[in-house]
């Protein structure tokens, strides 16, 4: 019963999840939990699988295993990785936006706003056979989704230029827009990729706002981002990804100072790798290090798969070649074989490697 | 093509220099280029016997004219374009407030298309007037009410469907077996060829949901092509290339016929005289109400959800689905709708015909409705029955152009020219308004005001 009780306090449940691109493990056994009415924010390097965790979630990927549970607020329950594209925002609430912004830009703001109103309207349209005889039904239901429109370009302060085309909007009231529109499918979950990307301190301060308003309506978030300010400032709870696995999770002070995240974030600097090596005195790890950069240590994998078209890319994710992350590569793993070998002097062998390809 | 030749020099040369120059360019390469085209010509005499014409005269009047022409257009319209657009860009402020034709375009349309059989029996006479309703005015409004269906598809959906001809012959052989066969009215006919060939276009729709581009535009193409294949070769129902003949007459309801023999004929019923021109008219303002049925349609149906997701579909499909939105069914409600006008027209134009063969629904079908559309602007209705009046109504009217005959001889057949004015008018359009006609997008909904949304906003879609 108390079990219940606490289950149900989750909105999202993440468990073992697992997606794979023909051998690259991009997200690996990731379980996390995000609660009902917070902000989880979901933190990582580039290339760490925060968009494809999105991607699972919103289906539009299937993982390779695992489960994504999500229990709405009326009590019914929601295996995401079941349903279909579409019916995830439809049946189950959950609206997302992305990391490059995908509006319809040649329609006009409240456009925008009207096309995410689609399946309740659709409804009241009497699937079209009704609204194409202006039947009254109709016509209050085209009024309040206008109502809901403007309601939510208020809050995100675009109601000035609803009537222009989305694509003419400058970048951070595109961002914006883009959360309204998520919000006008009226979603109980709203997964937000990277919003404050590219916004300037004014703009980004305004997104806070507009979130902390989100929250506050009793929406959950779960939040992709880079701006640590942004995090710390409004996240609630804090999931850590690197290389595909979970490294941390907990509340954003705990976060902030573990040294698994500091290490996957600024990296370890040299001399601290070779105190590593030396203290765990692995040659395999001496030779694997040496032969050249490592692939963390620069943007490197920043090229999202989320830039070009999601089918698209979907389409091709079986021709992937075999490619496997070395666990040298891991800055949290490297700080996991310092802290183990302070412990006992017996090198763990998890951190040789098999060899050592790019992850490309 | 000289301007980049002698971009170099151009900072001394004054434009009337620059102009001699190109157009000598222009004139030897017209030359080099035209004399074995134009200056000579193969052909047979009367004892079948390969002569060669020489036509030096042509020529030179071709060539004369190409280099006038380049010379004007550098020494004087390229400067006028230039001053009326450093004019425009010093007084930007002032709006212009649209003309009284362009406010009130659809209404004056309207006007002018309800009045025109009577202007045209009031001017040539009935006898006289066939030939204005029937070639110009029905021929015309057929490929309005096409180019609309397809425009739903293309313009609005985004979907690429090079064979939407054969929705036009599902719906014509629909109303030509089951008129002929069962003597059912049109009217009945009519909304059961618009519902076959929505259904054909489900049955089109499903194996294409997930192609896009150029695989989509490919797999519709063969679509319009096996089905007039099947016509073809399906001779025991559709008689083969030989087509179905006496197809029955459109009635006024039942009320009036069209048919001299019937006791209800209508010289019979309104005691006037026999003429054929009666028919003609009345098939004329049928068309013109199919026409405005559709147009009442497609504009409802954009301020309706439908509409909306069409439209989102085409701008982006994957912002749709995570959205909620349905885009298989989407995308197959736009097929059908789009296939049901298609119907619609196939059966009209059937009933007006009398009869129809395999001949009158091949592709280039296809592909001058879809160059109707794409030439009216996408999506806009206004700008496609304008392109459409131009296209069809132009083609037909080389026929009349019976002067040229005295300038490039006797033998000299207009109507041949058909496809190179064609393919003219669509590169001249493209250049001059590469989004068509009408370039902007009017909203389905508006806060404050309406104001259309410009065409470089709007996406084409890649489906
Ligand atoms: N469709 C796909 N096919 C093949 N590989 C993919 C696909 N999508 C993502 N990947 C790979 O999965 C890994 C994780 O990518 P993802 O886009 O989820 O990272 P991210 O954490 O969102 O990074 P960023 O911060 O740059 O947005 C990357 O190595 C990427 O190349
Ligand atoms: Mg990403």
């Amino acid at each position: 019963m108390n079990a219940q009780a606490s289950m149900s306090d989750f909105i999202l449940q993440v468990e073992h999840l697992s997606m794979k691109f023909g051998g690259l493990v991009a997200i690996g056994d990731l379980s996390f939990q995000a609660k009902r009415g917070e902000i989880t924010a979901l933190i990582g390097p580039n290339g760490a699988g925060k968009t494809t965790v999105f991607n699972c979630i919103t289906g539009f990927y299937k993982p390779t295993e695992g489960m994504i549970t999500l229990n709405k607020r009326d009590g019914s329950t929601f295996l995401l990785e079941r349903l279909p594209n579409h019916e995830i925002p439809a049946r189950a609430n959950v609206a997302r936006t992305f990391q490059n912004i995908r509006l319809f830009s040649g329609m006009t703001l409240l456009e925008n706003l009207l096309v995410a109103q689609h399946n309740k309207l659709m409804k009241a349209s009497g699937y079209t056979f009704l609204g194409l005889f202006g039947f009254p039904s109709y016509r209050q239901a085209s009024a309040e989704s206008i109502e809901l429109a403007r309601h939510w370009l208020e809050k995100a302060d675009l109601v000035d230029r609803a009537d222009d085309p989305a694509g003419d909007l400058p970048y951070g009231a595109q961002r914006r827009l883009e959360i309204a529109r998520a919000m006008c499918t009226g979603p109980e979950l709203l997964c937000l990729d990277e919003p404050a990307a590219g916004l300037n301190p004014k703009e980004s301060a305004a997104l806070n706002e507009l979130l902390m308003g989100i929250k506050g309506t009793g929406t959950s978030i779960l939040l992709i981002e880079h701006d640590m300010s942004v995090v710390m400032q409004i996240s609630d709870h804090v999931v850590v990804l690197e290389y595909g696995r979970k490294i941390s999770d907990g509340n954003p002070a705990s976060v902030r100072t573990d040294p698994r995240v500091i290490a996957a974030y600024l990296g370890v600097d040299d001399e601290e790798v070779q105190e590593v090596l030396t203290e765990v005195g692995d040659e395999d790890v001496i030779e694997q290090l040496d032969t050249g950069p490592d692939a963390a240590h620069g943007p490197g994998n920043s090229a999202s798969m989320m830039a070009g078209p999601v089918s698209d890319s979907v389409e091709h994710a079986n021709e992937g070649e075999r490619v496997t992350v070395s666990k040298g590569a891991s800055k949290a793993a490297q700080v996991d074989a310092r802290a183990n070998s302070t412990k006992s002097k017996p090198a763990p062998k998890s951190s040789t490697a098999k060899p050592r390809g790019g992850r490309k | 093509m000289a301007a980049t030749v002698s971009s170099g020099r151009d900072a001394v040369a004054t434009p009337i220099q620059r102009a001699f120059r190109e157009a000598f360019y222009a004139g030897a390469i017209s030359l080099g280029l035209f004399v074995l085209f134009i200056g000579l010509r193969t052909d047979q005499n009367i004892t079948n016997e390969l002569i060669l014409v020489q036509r030096w005269l042509l020529l030179a009047i071709v060539v004369i004219a190409v280099t006038v022409g380049r010379f004007l257009y550098v020494a004087y319209a390229v400067p006028a374009m230039e001053r009326s657009k450093a004019e425009k860009a010093a007084t930007p402020a002032v709006v212009a407030e649209p003309g009284f034709i362009k406010q009130n375009f659809n209404r004056i349309g309207l006007v002018i298309l309800l009045l025109y059989p009577i202007a045209m029996v009031l001017l040539f006479g009935f006898q006289g007037s066939l030939k204005w309703v029937d070639n110009f005015g029905i021929q015309i409004l057929i490929y309005v009410m096409l180019a609309w269906g397809l425009n739903i598809v293309v313009g609005l959906a985004g979907l690429l469907d090079l064979g939407y001809v054969a929705f036009y012959a599902v719906g014509a052989y629909a109303y030509a077996l089951l008129g002929t066969h069962f003597g059912l009215s049109f009217w009945i006919l009519l909304p059961a060829a618009g519902c076959m060939a929505a259904f054909w276009g489900v049955m089109l729709g499903f194996p294409v949901l997930r192609l896009r581009g150029d695989y989509l535009a490919i797999v519709t193409l063969a679509f319009g092509e096996i089905i007039r294949l099947v016509l073809i070769n399906w001779r025991e129902v559709t008689n083969g290339s030989a087509g179905i003949s006496g197809i029955p007459k459109v009635s006024f309801f039942g009320l009036i016929s069209f048919n001299v023999s019937d006791p209800n004929y209508i010289a019979k019923v309104l005691h006037i005289a026999q003429s054929g021109a009666y028919y003609k008219i009345f098939l004329y303002y049928l068309a013109l109400g199919l026409c405005l049925l559709t147009a009442f349609v497609t504009i409802r149906l954009r301020r309706l959800p439908v509409g909306r997701a069409w439209e989102a579909l085409r701008e982006d499909e994957i912002a749709c689905r995570s959205l909620g939105i349905n885009t298989t069914t989407t995308k197959l409600t736009a097929f059908a709708t789009g296939a049901m006008f298609g119907g619609f027209a196939g059966s009209f134009f059937a009933a007006r015909q009398g009869f129809v063969s395999p001949e009158s629904f091949v592709f280039l079908e296809s592909a001058i409705i879809l160059a109707i559309v794409v030439l009216g602007g996408m999506g806009s209705l206004g700008g496609i029955a304008v392109a459409a009046l131009v296209m069809i109504g132009g083609t037909e009217i080389l026929r009349e152009l019976d002067f040229l005959k005295a300038v490039f001889g006797p033998d000299f057949t207009p109507e041949l020219y058909r496809m190179l004015l064609f393919g003219m008018a669509m590169v001249i359009v493209m250049l001059w308004k590469p989004r068509g006609f009408v370039g902007s997008r009017e909203p389905t909904a508006f806060l404050k005001e309406r104001r259309a949304v410009s065409a470089s906003f709007t996406k084409e879609g890649h489906g």
